[in-house]
């Protein structure tokens, strides 16, 4: 099936809200979108919900001989499929560049980082290591998969608990949970994608792109991060030039994101070890909300809706009839004005759009907080 | 809509399975009784699968007179008996047309419907529109208003149309025009040239789309806009700011399973923040 096209009007609109730093869905230009992490019944398995992209992460073991080269490591592999029913863009069996990208990034971000003890996975040096396989599917697509899929992918690890194994002289012996407790894998630390998308030539940036933002936009800039401000990899696709000052503010940025992530996985984890531990019901179907199929819930999407111009002008225009929408008022006649719609020339109101974006970014913190990072740089700052 | 029409001989009817013909219905007249089966439905959700049979009865009135029932989507005709094949709320309009009320957002195209459509490609002489059904229509240059082999509409790709189907069928590609049976434009056109598009489930586009919508008047009342609605589910508004052409966008796409009730405390609450 193909995917629906994105119209010039469509386009122009997306650039228009961003140069006003305005975003479809309300949110701040460096803010992510709701994140639920879910775990299932299995160890290892884990559903990462970015907004509307979800993302579905599998963790697996096996055991297998080492590669010669590293004969007491064990080996990592790496999975991520678009599924069809993510997107209708996505089709079974076409290896998109999309698909090459992602793939290429989440090996980066997690086996070039070192996060997992590879070490630890050996079993018998030089005969049997443990396998660790990565599987991660897109199931809806929504923009942003990469950071989704690094946070299934290391929540999913981070979960997962592989057979627990003795070794007398030459003989294994690998023993089912019933018999031993299974053990986690050893991980130094939680690398996390952060993606920024580039928008007119590099003016502008956005912080989590839905998937029409990142129809419009011109570059993107994907920086994998962990806790301790180290970062992991960086890559940087479409050809944007890119200043010195705006990669170091990026890096900023994401380092305060990726330490709240950090903590909303480990709280995920702590539920989730809680449940288990008091043996609660756990797993996929406990973790969604009772739904009747009579209602619906929608996340609630918050809309800025306080003009700062329109209630001076309000207040100013008192003694006027007030009406919806001012503008600004139109003096017909002494004692007499006018405001809003009617006999007024519309093409005069390309000069009113321009004066609102001025107001309307005091209203919001966003351009204080701009500032706090760049200078201050340990502060997280708290968006609201 | 596809209306089907269903002329039925009215002796004396009953229904199958759980619509089983309960006394009250025998005592109606004759002509009435038809839509007595359909009358104790009326408002309750139905599955597909669900039949409203009408058979002869032994006692018979001796009194043929012929009625006429129309059939409207998610109905439809199966010899004598009456399926229903869409889940939904079974309506009724006056004097005789039924049909089943359902949610739905996949767009199948019908003749006659005006949708936006998405120009993708330009090819000879036609223009390949994405309409959001399973082809893409085709609409031909000559079909806007004051086009001739010369004098070319000005189409890019990528821009919003505005158009009715002439052709709509399940066994052929479906055709678009931007003018009407004589030739005008009548508001059809390539459009759009700010503003947002964006989709909505097809139940909300019909209630929109009604002759005195509330939700319109409840939503004049807020700030001034323009808006098109296409019968494939999208939607296109402008306002005069950036800012009020989303908070349209926003109340559209959640006003969609409100009640009425609760659609205008929402809109009241966005007029007084506004103000």
């Amino acid at each position: 099936m193909r995917d629906t096209p994105l119209s010039n009007c469509e386009r122009r609109f997306l650039l228009k809200a961003i140069e006003e730093k305005k975003r479809l869905d309300g949110r701040q230009t460096y803010d992510y979108r709701n994140i639920k992490i879910s775990f299932g019944t299995d160890y290892g398995c884990c559903i990462v919900e970015l907004g509307r992209t979800r993302v579905l992460g599998q963790v697996s073991c096996e055991l297998v001989p080492p590669k010669d080269s590293r004969p007491t490591e064990g080996i990592m592999f790496f999975n991520l499929e678009l599924s069809p029913m993510a997107s209708p863009a996505f089709e079974p069996n076409r290896q998109s560049e999309l698909l090459v990208m992602l793939n290429r990034q989440l090996e980066r971000c997690l086996r070039n980082s070192k996060c997992i003890d590879t070490e630890s996975l050996c079993v018998v040096s030089g005969e049997k290591v443990w396998q660790i396989r990565v599987d991660v599917h897109v199931l809806n697509h929504d923009g942003n998969l990469m950071d989704a899929a690094s946070i299934a992918a290391i929540s999913a690890l981070s979960h997962f608990r592989r057979p627990d194994v003795a070794i007398q002289g030459r003989d294994i012996t690998v023993f089912s949970p019933e018999e031993r407790d299974p053990i986690p894998l050893s991980i130094y630390h939680m690398p996390i994608c952060v993606s920024f998308a580039f928008f007119l030539q590099g003016s502008y940036l956005l912080v989590d792109p839905c998937e029409r933002e990142e129809r419009v936009k011109d570059g993107l800039l994907v920086i994998a991060m962990n806790k301790h401000r180290e970062i992991c990899s960086i890559q940087s696709s479409g050809g944007i030039m890119l200043l010195k000052d705006q990669v170091l503010r990026c890096s900023k940025i994401a380092s305060v994101k990726v330490s709240e992530i950090t903590e909303l996985i480990n709280k995920a984890l702590e539920n989730d070890r809680k449940i288990r531990k008091e043996g609660g019901k756990f797993g996929f179907a406990e973790s969604m909300p009772k739904e009747r199929i009579t209602t619906l819930k929608r996340d609630e999407a918050p809309v800025e809706m306080t003009d700062v111009k329109e209630t001076a002008n309000e207040i100013v225009n008192r003694t006027e009839t007030p009406t919806e929408a001012v503008s600004s008022p139109v003096l017909v006649a002494m004692g007499t004005a006018q405001v809003g719609e009617g006999i007024v020339n519309s093409w005069g109101l390309d000069e009113d759009e321009e004066d609102e974006p001025q107001t309307e970014d005091t209203k919001t913190g966003s351009v204080d907080c701009e500032h706090t990072i760049y200078l201050k740089s340990t502060k997280p700052c708290k968006q609201k | 809509m596809l209306f089907l029409h269903f002329y039925c001989e009215n002796k004396s009817f009953s229904r199958s399975r759980k619509y089983t013909n309960t006394g009250r219905s025998r005592c109606f007249l004759a002509m009435d009784t038809i839509h007595a089966c359909f009358k104790e439905k009326i408002g309750e959700v139905l599955l597909p699968g669900d039949v409203f049979s009408f058979r002869l009865s032994e006692s018979g009135d001796g009194s043929i007179k012929t009625e006429k029932i129309i059939c409207g989507p998610g109905l439809r005709r199966n010899g004598e008996e009456v399926q229903v094949c869409k889940s939904g709320i079974l309506r009724h309009k006056q004097p005789n047309m039924y049909w089943i009320d359902s949610q739905q957002r996949r767009y199948v195209p019908a003749k006659g419907e005006s949708v936006i459509g998405i120009v993708t490609a330009k090819s000879g002489d036609i223009f390949k529109v994405d309409v959001g059904g399973s082809e893409q229509a085709s609409l031909s240059y000559l079909a806007f208003e004051g086009a001739t082999k010369r004098n070319r509409p000005n189409v890019q790709v990528g821009d919003l149309v505005y158009g009715q189907f002439t052709i709509a069928n399940k066994d052929m590609e479906p055709e678009l025009v931007c003018i009407d049976s004589c030739g005008r434009a009548n508001g059809m056109g390539v459009f759009g040239a700010d503003g947002l598009l964006f989709k909505v489930s097809l139940g909300l586009v019909r209630r929109l789309l009604a002759p005195q919508s509330e939700i319109i008047k409840d939503l004049e009342k807020i700030f001034p806009f323009e808006l098109v609605v296409g019968m494939n589910g999208r939607v296109w508004v402008k306002a005069k700011t950036v800012q009020q052409t989303l908070i349209v966008t926003n109340l559209l796409e959640t006003c969609e399973n409100m009640t009425s009730q609760q659609r205008q405390t929402l809109f009241k609450r966005v007029a007084e923040g506004f103000l």
